[in-house]
């Protein structure tokens, strides 16, 4: 079976001049929202008239972390939690590059959080791309520092204990200068949320709330379509919220939108104003 | 712009003269984390890099150190980090993600003692198995041992060239001892200097493959913007840089990254020999004891023992051959280093019980005095 379906010529895909081909298909379960969060990020590169040979991808461990092997451009598959200080280098390295961090909430947010808050205090010119699933999918789904209090994962079968993270206000807090979180769901707005980070300097961080049916999904009675359908009845669109009013909450409502474009001098300039005393 | 290369006769710390070392190789990156007693580097490398175009940046921890000069290696730069026995510990990770994807910097360890916070202002030579295993997985390393301020200057230049034409991290094995004394320090003329930078594809972008070896055994490799839209990973990966998970994929990159440094050993394997000529008794050492030894070789020599010093330059990889050679001439050996036997292992495999091999070692915290080397000789042409 498989092998009659690889002789079928598969039509060409829009954005097939931006991914590696020859690794598809991907990782990526049935259900899962990383691919649309993938599909709008090369579709805000690819629409945005900024020299993709200059661009590079730098992703972290994880299901979501697997984007920088699809993409064909400089991408760097790096270590558990590291895509920022490897991408901090790779811009401080050489600044024409437009470094985009690719990666999930858990590297991101747990082993990799020190790294996130220090980039977006020094507003190190990078956009930083978070799929949320609200667990650790590649592991078999994990009790993350994004999981909802008391939802269940094979970490926390009696519900979780802990509270979550809400992304937006660590963002917020730690100095980045672009926030903004969307679902899979809002495409259009998620790729124009790309698009206006590509294109801006400084630190810029957008959270993509992403289903991930197979491993959180499952044990919390939350079918593919059912994230969905949440996302749609629950979210509500609120430009320029109070980052510190946005928690999650799947009951009452989940805030999404752009909630901070300000400018402030980034990291580089920074270091060029007052380092290079030429 | 100030110049890279302080040609001149200086009075430096070793951490200084790493440093300088370090400029005048060319780096132009450094990425760095406080921790005593290597912190004097990363304040040189502060002050000296932007005034030469370079960039040094403070992160938030020993990983994100780690990280940053591996990414800055891809963007184009010479890059070096500097730290000690608790930062090296946190680095190992990121350490193997340099081998694995073949990443030309240089890590410098300034050793004191541990284990853990140990005595954080006071040597030690306890880290040289660490450096040599201490990140996962099997692997080859490059590590080079200097024993005094004038010598790192040197020898970090040498990392510098060593990982270039490798492609991997090489760790510069200092200690306390070496990076907080003052000695002379004589900076050459830039045009004496030689520095070897990493080998740029050629040929059509997109065949290149940035895991395909060359002639030597190491692959050319561009910079991220360049156009050649490589794909690196600390995954099993194959000469495209493309993951692939299979036993085979496993055994043909292994055999590539450890390769090219087993079938480059002559290139790369530095030592000294001193006195060694007709010695019946070789100390063998490296770093800052391999001066303790020498004081040690000369005192026993006025006592009518034969003994002599091999130096290790390079500890990693390990000097085999030499080991092997001197232990068929020798009568017995004795290794020297602040530890309670690390190198002194590998010099007994290398003996393979041809002759005793025996340990002058110390907890750390202090040199070893040439003293207790010198009774050591004496035991040995006693018994």
């Amino acid at each position: 079976m498989i092998e009659t379906a690889s002789r079928i010529k598969q039509p060409e895909h829009p954005l097939d001049d931006l991914l590696r081909t020859d690794r598809i298909p991907h990782i990526w379960c049935p259900g899962c929202g990383i691919g649309t969060v993938f599909s709008s990020c090369l579709i805000a590169m690819k629409n945005s008239g900024l020299n993709l040979q200059k661009m590079a991808m730098v992703s972290g461990i994880g299901c979501s972390g697997r984007a920088a092997g699809y993409v064909a451009m400089d991408s760097f598959h790096t270590t558990h939690g590291r895509a920022i200080p490897f991408a901090t280098g790779l811009k401080l390295g050489n600044p024409e590059l437009n470094v985009v961090v690719f990666s999930g909430d858990g590297d991101l947010f747990a082993i990799g959080g020190n790294h996130f808050i220090h980039a977006a205090r020094r507003n190190m010119d990078l956009t930083v791309i978070c799929v949320n699933n609200l667990n650790y999918g590649m592991t078999g789904g994990q009790m993350a520092a994004t999981t909802p209090h008391l939802a269940k994962t094979t970490t926390t079968p009696m519900g979780n204990p802990e509270a979550p993270f809400n992304l937006p206000l660590l963002a917020y807090a730690a100095g980045a200068t672009y926030i903004s979180r969307w679902t899979i769901l809002h495409t259009r707005d998620l790729t124009r949320s790309i698009d206006t980070a590509l294109k801006r300097k400084g630190f810029s961080f957008i959270e993509v709330l992403s289903p991930c049916p197979v491993n959180y999904g499952r044990r919390n009675k939350e079918k593919a379509f059912d994230s969905l359908k949440l996302y749609q009845d629950k979210g509500i669109i609120k430009n320029g919220a109070n980052p510190s009013e946005i928690e999650m909450d799947f009951e009452k409502g989940i805030t999404l939108g752009d909630f901070l474009d300000v400018d402030r001098p980034t990291c580089i300039e920074q270091y060029d104003k007052t380092c290079r005393l030429i | 712009m100030k110049q890279a290369v302080l040609t001149g006769e200086h009075f430096l710390t070793g951490d200084v003269a790493c440093a300088e070392g370090a400029l005048a190789a060319g780096c132009l990156f450094f990425g760095g984390y406080p921790i005593t007693p290597a912190t004097e580097i990363a304040e040189r490398m502060s002050e000296r890099l932007p005034e030469i175009g370079g960039t040094f940046i403070q992160m938030e921890d020993e990983i994100a150190a780690m990280a940053s000069i591996l990414g800055a290696s891809w963007a184009g730069k010479k890059t070096m980090t500097a730290t000690s026995g608790p930062g090296f510990s946190l680095m190992m990770e990121n350490i193997g993600l340099g081998i694995v994807t073949e990443t030309p910097c240089v890590v410098v360890n300034v050793q004191r003692a541990g284990p853990s916070t140990g005595l954080p202002t006071q040597g030690a030579q306890a880290d040289m198995m660490q450096a040599r295993w201490g990140s996962h997985g099997h692997y080859e390393i490059i590590a080079l041992a200097p024993a005094s301020p004038q010598e790192i200057f040197y020898q970090t230049i040498e990392a510098f060239n060593l990982s270039e034409k490798y492609r991997i991290p090489v760790l510069i094995m200092s200690d306390e001892i070496v990076g907080h004394m003052s000695e002379r320090v004589s900076i050459p003329a830039e045009k004496d200097i030689v520095t070897v930078s990493r080998t740029a594809p050629k040929g059509r972008k997109d065949r290149f493959k940035p895991f395909q070896p060359g002639p030597n055994g190491v692959a050319p490799m561009p910079a991220a913007g360049q156009g050649y839209n490589v794909h690196i990973t600390g995954l099993t990966h194959d000469e495209k840089g493309y993951p692939v998970m299979t036993v085979e994929a496993q055994e043909e990159m292994m055999a590539r990254i450890t390769g090219k440094i087993r079938r480059n050993l002559d290139d790369i394997i530095r030592t000294e020999s001193y006195r060694l000529e007709d010695a019946e008794i070789a100390v063998i050492s490296y770093g800052v004891s391999s001066r303790t030894s020498l004081a040690a070789v000369d005192e026993a020599r006025n006592l009518g023992i034969k003994a002599g010093l091999l130096r290790l330059i390079t500890v990693w990889p390990f000097p085999e051959e030499q080991i092997r050679q001197l232990a068929r001439r020798v009568k017995k050996m004795i290794t020297v280093e602040i530890n309670l036997g690390q190198i002194c292992l590998e010099v007994q495999r290398c003996a393979g019980g041809r002759i005793p091999v025996t340990l002058v070692g110390h907890a750390g915290g202090t040199i070893i005095s040439p003293e207790r080397v010198v009774a050591e000789l004496k035991e040995a042409v006693s018994s």
